[in-house]
């Protein structure tokens, strides 16, 4: 049917000539709309992408790991605490695990320093992250100086520099071994940091939870369904700067969609007075005013949409740096992979598209349907 | 050029592009796991339990460890001053099973 | 061409202050030529106009339309007559469209926009071919000496160029009937006389016109083949 097409693209004709007669106020009113969704998707994107990573990889986290608290603070675990659990049935295997965190002086960042049973790690050396790598400015061959608790300074040779690849989660690992990590740390020998756990029956282990904190009061276990479900709760929009962040969001949208649903100007009910009076019907005007809205929210919440893609997968959400660094001197650099929600992105549609191109008809229904004989009468 | 053809043709472009983004990301979960691999293999060799985010504090840097008094871990009111502190919150504590039964008296 | 029968147009009927603004007019305007209707400002006149060009509809009393283009409403024609008192909106529109060419006193131009889209207005909401429509409205804009100003914003013509362009916007759909509202109140007398000039091409290419004004030019024009003149929403000399 070729009338109603043409029908169509004539109107939408004229309401791209109505929204150039004010081109520098609606050009200004496309980017402010596009800059809102660009922040949105962008959060949307990034914050589903780090999920996902977390999702996948914690997957592979112990199935269990158990701390000793003392006066509510962590303290290390006796090995004869950990015999104690390793009888508790249900119990694989236990792992002993020395780690701490080292503080550098020298460039202020804080280290997770790690024992590792790996064979291939050699004596006196370490394995390092990437952004220990950066941060040091140290590269494979090279040596670092850490101090230990004992006073005196500590050499290593820099044997491997783990994956950039694996930086989101390894960036700030030192690896020794677990003899070095004593002598660095003062580590008695007979306790451990804490015990990584695995149980023979996934299921079982709220009940071996329960019979370890039992026996050891001051005992606490932490399921990997609960690190799992800390990594859900990252970035929830309850936090404080995102609730800041979305509900600036929320307010923009909702005063585009007032500013316009605010009903017409004089000039605007005499231009419909005008229209109806050369031919035009009510359903005709009604059609522009839609035009109006739509073109600019479709446009807005496309381009906002495509440039937040670009942002968070091509430029590592580089915009987000800065908040997300906060104090922090050692940053991981990692390549985020695209998880697109499709729910999250209609949500964002019907928060963008609808409520305003909906806000442009509201005032009209009534002005539209105003008698044709108004117009004589200018 | 009608105002209303550059207007469709744009939104069309933009619509493509869009289109695209949906096939792109679809396609890009297969070299997303491939790079996952060596975080995997990190992740089971020594029992990893966070992701590297932030290098502030103990508490930021291993949420899933931290508790809820290991932000106030200086004085009972000393508050939260790190800015990620605001983007992540630290597991419910204590865990359901994890809560010390009262010890039962003994009959005399 | 439109025959009325006891119109009346009463405001406001039924609340505390109605008022009657057109009072048992009975009148015959006659196909290919011109009708002037005169008298002061109140009479009337241009309540009427509304009326007879489907704006409106009468309180009491019915219009008939004769000699209407072929296909217009076959569905409620009887031959090539219409009643128009009490059809729907949507039907008054497209005999409105089709059957009348509106020139209004204050020209009614939409502001901001080129002359020539202007002039396409009227035929937007017709789905009629865009490229068929540009060519004749660049054709009714040539023969009106508007050539030059195609593209240039209404905003920026004089008083005599503005009209010229109601007029070509007027004409765009072809319509049989010509209604102006008071169309020299702006103008100076050589545009007056312009303007009765190029009234008198459209009567000889057939076309019938219908003009309010209590200026002398028109109503004492030679064109002018029919006076009513109206006081107070009656008729009160002519047939």
């Amino acid at each position: 049917m070729r009338a109603p097409v043409q029908r169509y693209r004539n109107i939408l004709d004229f309401a791209l000539s109505s929204l150039l007669r004010r081109k520098g106020r609606n050009l200004a009113l496309i980017c402010v709309y596009t800059l809102v969704v660009f922040v949105i998707a962008s959060l949307i994107f990034f914050v589903q992408s780090l999920k996902r990573e977390a999702r996948e990889l914690l997957v592979q986290a112990p199935d269990m790991v158990v701390q000793r608290m003392v006066a509510g603070r962590h303290d290390p675990m006796p090995a004869a605490q950990a015999e104690a659990i390793r009888a508790i049935r249900g119990v694989e295997e236990v792992h002993s695990r020395v780690w701490g965190y080292y503080y550098d002086p020298v460039f202020g960042g804080n280290l997770t320093v790690m024992g590792s049973d790996d064979p291939t790690l050699a004596a006196d050396a370490v394995w390092i992250g990437q952004g220990v790598a950066r941060n040091m400015r140290v590269k494979e061959g090279d040596l670092i100086s850490l101090r230990g608790y004992g006073g005196l300074p500590m050499l290593f040779a820099v044997q491997k520099i783990l994956a950039e690849e694996s930086e989101l989660v390894s960036s700030d690992l030192v690896l020794m071994s677990p003899k070095d990590v004593r002598s660095l740390f003062n580590f008695p020998e007979g306790l451990a940091t804490d015990l990584a756990i695995t149980a023979g029956n996934p299921r079982e282990l709220p009940t071996i939870a329960a019979k370890i904190v039992e026996q050891f009061p001051d005992a606490r276990p932490i399921l990997k369904s609960e690190i799992l479900r800390t990594y859900e709760a990252i970035f929830d929009w309850r936090g404080g700067l995102m609730v800041v962040v979305l509900g600036s969001a929320v307010l923009a949208f909702i005063i585009f969609a007032w500013d316009k649903a605010t009903g017409l100007s004089a000039e605007e009910r005499k231009e419909i007075g005008i229209l109806k009076s050369i031919g035009w019907e009510s359903s005709d005007v009604l059609l522009l005013k839609f035009w109006e809205g739509s073109v600019v929210s479709l446009t807005a919440f496309l381009s906002g949409v495509l440039l937040a893609y670009v942002h968070v997968f091509f430029f590592s959400a580089s915009l987000f740096e800065h908040a997300l660094k906060g104090w922090s001197v050692l940053f991981p650099r990692y390549r985020l992979m695209p998880a697109l929600d499709g729910y999250q992105l209609t949500v964002l549609f019907f928060l963008t598209v609808l409520p305003y191109t909906a806000a442009t008809l509201v005032p009209i229904w009534r002005a539209a349907t105003v008698d044709p004989d108004a117009a004589m009468r200018s | 050029m009608r105002k209303s053809t550059l207007c469709l043709s744009l939104i069309g472009v933009q619509s493509v592009l869009f289109l695209g983004m949906l096939i792109h990301a679809k396609a890009q979960e297969g070299p997303a796991a491939r790079q996952r691999q060596s975080s995997a293999a990190l992740v089971r060799s020594l029992g990893l339990t966070d992701l590297c985010l932030f290098t502030e504090a103990r508490y930021t840097r291993h949420p899933a460890m931290a508790d809820r008094h290991a932000a106030f871990q200086d004085h009972p009111m000393g508050l939260d001053h790190f800015p990620s502190g605001s983007l992540i919150a630290p597991p419910t504590f204590p865990s359901p099973h994890a809560r010390p039964r009262p010890a039962v008296p003994q009959h005399p | 061409m439109i025959e009325l029968v006891d119109v009346v147009k009463t405001f406001q009927a039924g609340l505390a202050t109605p008022f009657t603004a057109v009072d048992g007019v009975n009148l015959n305007v006659p196909r290919g030529k011109v009708t002037v209707l005169k008298g002061p400002s109140g009479s009337g006149k241009t309540t009427l106009l509304t009326l007879i060009g489907c704006m409106a509809r009468p309180t009491s009393g019915r219009i008939h339309l004769h000699g209407l283009p072929a296909g217009t409403l076959p569905q409620l024609a009887k031959g090539d007559s219409l009643e128009i008192t009490s059809l729907p909106e949507r039907f008054l529109t497209a005999i409105r469209r089709r059957t009348f060419g509106f020139i209004f006193q204050q020209f009614n131009l939409v502001r901001g926009i080129s002359v020539l889209e202007n002039v396409l207005l009227p035929t937007y909401p017709t789905g009629e071919d865009h490229g068929d429509a540009e060519a004749r409205a660049i054709e009714r804009l040539e023969s009106l000496g508007l050539a030059r100003h195609l593209h240039a914003s209404v905003d920026r013509l004089s008083g005599g160029e503005a009209q010229r362009v109601a007029i070509a916007r007027a004409l765009i759909n072809d319509p049989t009937v010509i209604v102006a509202d008071e169309p020299t109140a702006h103008l100076d007398s050589k545009l007056s006389e312009d303007f009765m000039m190029l009234m008198g091409q459209f009567k000889a290419a057939g076309k019938t016109l219908l003009i309010t004004s209590h200026d002398p030019i028109v109503y004492s024009s030679p064109l002018a083949d029919l006076v009513v003149e109206m006081r107070d929403g009656r008729i009160v000399a002519g047939p």
